[in-house]
């Protein structure tokens, strides 16, 4: 009988603390985990007797990388609750600040985090040797995503203009238009970046998968919009509970989440870029179709250029509001709170990110539940763990873990994100 | 990374890396920030946490780079350490990473040489602290090291006339 154990204490170029653990018994592989151990944090328990608008705030904390999707994930759930509606330049304004957390978060998983994995270097710095200007166009079109950020959110990281019925301070058409031409670089860059990833060696490796994002009637969606899989589920962002169920497993401090009724599920890149394809410009989908991509994508290991097609796809974007821009006469609409409940789901860089929020008559939180992308991803990287593996057993030990490391980086795992571990079903009690 | 406003890049830029609310951590910022209080003189400061990525931004133009860090390599606390880091790697143990969630000032340093990045000169001071406690000041330690540090980068680097020792 033979026995084979492959572990990585510690994964790198992963935002967080996870490690890989794959056991292997007679030719099958017996166990496949993503085992997160980094503390869970709490942050629905701190919430608690806070005000509705110390949200934006207080979640956008949980990650470095997308504060913006917890900002905007927060302010859309309390103004559910209050029923809130902002005007057409402050919804435009949060998708425009929404494209610059994509362009900064895409740019540095695909050129520091996964495409060393593709070109077989240890790290980013190694690669940087190796490939200089492949790096600092990474870093070129990183930079120009935190400008964009930094412009609508007062800094690039954990940005503090953000708030319930707006912004604190609104951009002047000069200050946006400013940009533009750095957009048009960062396009440029972007559609260089889908080519580059386009060229690199792809393990022959699909996944049937259930995709789950969010279906806008005419967008491609960050804020807004029906959660829709390609298995039939089709259901406004409040009914997520119904269909969504949160389990504990012993390997991880992050619940793994389930569809009730068929399981496992995957959101991000992909699964944005499968059910939203019509949406996404003729210039993003054109680079898609260079790139030999067609309308879905069921290889993982390519989510690396679906990434950069939608980076092309933020940048047209930006450059599209930032040309119709006409300020709105308010910075941000008034908000009154009253006592109920708000759902939202917007599409962080890693996927569809769920808040909901209960607040009493004078707007105190009395209970929260946010399901952040990285948890909801669990269950299809340990799926595609085992399937991986088991296909290349005939690999060495260190090409094979590298292999499984690489499958998990394919979604751009945010574990900090992830570790929640709080289970809150207080709903309606 | 904070930047003080400047229109043109100066001769020499100070770059205090650390968390004022996390004790020693903050050794640098201290540095920098009694630096800038003593000026006026020809360089500019930038405080607060930094990533590799912004690290780059930061060298940008600046003929001569100082940047102050805690460091942790289990010397005495209050230990002033000095590098030149332009010629080779810092000794990797002194000034290690210690988050999985972003990578550093030793990797922004690498980062930049494999870009050819790096500036003409570049010099890195590293306190070593012992409590990185929250919301806590510099321990009594540390304290002294930022003052003697701080002399040193005003009088070695930024006084006119000043010779490059190398």
């Amino acid at each position: 009988m033979s026995k084979r154990s492959l572990r990585v204490a510690y994964l790198a170029r992963v935002e967080g603390e996870g490690a890989l653990d794959i056991q292997v018994h007679d030719g099958r592989v017996t166990k496949a985990h993503l085992s997160i151990f980094e503390p869970p944090r709490f942050f629905e328990a701190l919430l608690r007797g806070r005000r509705y608008d110390e949200a934006p705030d207080i979640t956008a904390r949980i990650c470095g990388i997308c504060p913006v999707a917890y900002q905007m994930s927060a302010v859309h759930a309390v103004e559910d609750a209050f029923g809130v509606a902002v005007p057409e330049p402050l919804r435009l304004l949060r998708r425009l600040i929404y494209c610059g957390e994509w362009i900064e978060s895409h740019a540095l998983h695909i050129y520091m985090l996964h495409a060393p994995d593709f070109l077989g270097f240890e790290d980013a710095i190694q690669m940087a040797r190796a490939h200089p200007d492949v790096v600092q166009q990474g870093l070129e079109l990183k930079k120009i995503g935190n400008e964009l950020v930094a412009l609508l959110g007062g800094r690039e990281i954990h940005p503090v203009n953000v708030k319930v019925g707006g912004f604190y301070r609104i951009p002047a058409p000069s200050e946006l238009a400013a940009l533009a031409d750095r957009l048009k670089r960062a396009r440029d860059a972007a559609l260089r970046t889908v080519s580059f990833s386009a060229g690199l060696d792809f393990p022959d490796f699909e996944q049937d998968y259930e995709f789950v994002a969010l279906r806008h009637a005419t967008e491609y969606p960050f804020n807004e919009g029906r959660l829709v899989s390609n298995r039939g589920l089709d259901i406004p962002v409040r009914e997520y509970n119904r269909h969504f169920e949160e389990d504990h497993v012993a390997h991880s401090t992050a619940l793994h989440a389930r569809l009730s009724e068929r399981g496992a599920y995957a959101v991000g890149p992909l699964a944005r870029y499968a059910l939203n394809f019509d949406h996404l410009g003729p210039t993003a989908q054109e680079a898609a179709r260079a790139a030999g991509l067609g309308p879905v994508c069921r290889n993982p290991f390519k989510s690396i250029v679906v990434r950069g097609v939608e980076t092309v796809f933020a940048c047209e974007e930006a450059l599209r509001i930032i040309e119709h821009y006409e300020p709105p006469s308010d910075a941000a609409v008034h908000v009154k709170p009253i006592a109920a409940s708000g759902y939202a789901c917007t599409e962080a860089p890693r996927g569809v990110l769920y808040h909901r929020y209960r607040f009493d008559g004078q707007g105190i939180i009395r209970d929260a539940r946010i399901v952040p992308p990285t948890s909801q991803n669990q269950a299809t990287i340990e799926a595609d763990l085992r399937a991986i593996a088991g296909a290349h057993l005939n690999l060495p030990d260190l090409q094979l873990t590298r292999l499984c490391e690489q499958a998990i980086r394919n979604y751009d795992p945010c574990i900090s994100c992830s570790v929640h571990f709080l289970r809150l079903n207080v709903e309606g009690v | 990374v904070n930047r003080s406003d400047r229109a043109v890049a100066p001769r020499v830029r100070v770059i205090g890396v650390g968390n004022s609310l996390r004790g020693d951590d903050g050794a640098g910022v201290e540095v920098a920030r009694r630096l800038e209080e003593a000026g006026p003189d020809d360089a500019d400061y930038l405080t607060g946490p930094v990533d590799s990525a912004s690290l780059l931004g930061a060298f940008a133009g600046a003929a001569r780079v100082i940047v102050v860090d805690a460091a942790c390599s289990g010397a005495p606390p209050g230990t002033i350490h000095r590098f030149e880091a332009t010629r080779a790697p810092l000794p990797p143990r002194l000034l290690r990473e210690t988050s999985t969630h972003g990578a550093g000032l030793q990797a922004g340093i690498e980062l930049a040489r494999a870009l050819d990045r790096l500036p003409p000169e570049l010099w890195i001071y590293g306190i070593e602290g012992s409590d990185f406690g929250p919301g806590k000041s510099c321990s009594h330690a540390v304290s002294l090291a930022v003052d003697r540090v701080a002399q040193e980068i005003r009088r070695r680097w930024m006084l006119p006339g000043e010779t490059d020792p190398r």
